[in-house]
């Protein structure tokens, strides 16, 4: 069964084209907004998809950033995620799961007037860390909490 | 699923409106089976979700299919009073889009 699982992820992930000319233009935060960036969703690698985003992946620890999630998530499917920063000129918020098929959630592109502050559920495969990267100021800042999911959510 | 797209509730607290909304989707990863028939059922979820008040972008979510079905988002921005609109717009990777208006209360 979970042989059969495998072969299957794998199939899945190679029909996915991917859109070089997308991802080639998102090198700037500023293009991210005209399109959306296929390659950083389809990208098995964390730090390709955080690099694609924010055209780095060299993000600092930081205690200002709060990511609440259960500590135990009895459904995987649905995992409530919120992530809070204190941080100011907040630019956008990047949700990524290394364990899952595909590590980036999702990102959340910040206006002038919005607070660091976003919530969402997303899917877990499995237990992880869940990883918040946030863009203020023009850095990158890093914060996690690790997740016990006792039954998966991406199907298979 | 009802013909009704999404949910958006938008208040003020303080200076600050918060808004939480309900977006209807199905939100298939195009990994999973169907059961009875063995097919994988096809990928199918909201690439993009744009957030505006009274006509400006206050956020927009970049969402690949690791985000849970019948998406929930919340958030809060400085700026609006009571009586503001507030659009929240998505286009899923089929094309498909929906638009829901809401007025901060």
């Amino acid at each position: 069964m979970n042989n059969m699982r495998r072969t299957f992820l794998k199939a899945g992930m190679a029909t996915g084209t991917v859109a070089v000319a997308v991802g080639a233009g998102l090198l700037t935060p500023a293009s991210v907004l005209a399109a959306w960036p296929k390659k950083a969703f389809e990208t098995k690698k964390m730090d390709e998809a955080i690099k694609i985003l924010n055209g780095s992946a060299n993000a600092a620890n930081s205690k200002d950033i709060t990511v609440e999630a259960p500590d135990i998530a009895e459904n995987g499917a649905v995992v409530s995620v919120t992530v809070k920063t204190k941080l100011a000129n907040v630019e956008n918020i990047t949700i990524l799961v290394p364990e899952n098929a595909s590590p980036l959630a999702s990102s959340y592109i910040l206006g002038k007037q919005t607070d660091g502050f976003v919530t969402g559920r997303i899917k877990m495969r499995k237990t992880s860390d869940v990883i918040a990267i946030v863009k203020a100021g023009g850095k990158l800042m890093t914060a996690k909490k690790p997740v016990k999911v006792t039954l998966g959510g991406c199907g298979g | 699923m009802a013909k009704k797209k999404m949910k958006i509730r938008a208040w003020m607290t303080d200076s600050r409106a918060t808004v939480k909304a309900i977006l209807f989707h199905p939100m298939e990863t195009g990994l999973r089976k169907d059961k009875s028939t063995g097919k994988a059922i096809p990928a199918h979820y909201i690439t993009e979700v744009k957030c505006e008040h009274q006509g400006k972008n206050v956020l927009t979510c970049l969402w690949g299919p690791g985000v849970s079905k019948n998406p929930f988002l919340s958030f809060r921005f400085k700026g609006a009073k009571k009586g503001d609109s507030l659009k929240i717009s998505w286009v899923d990777n089929r094309g498909e889009s929906a638009t829901t208006t809401a007025t901060i209360g």
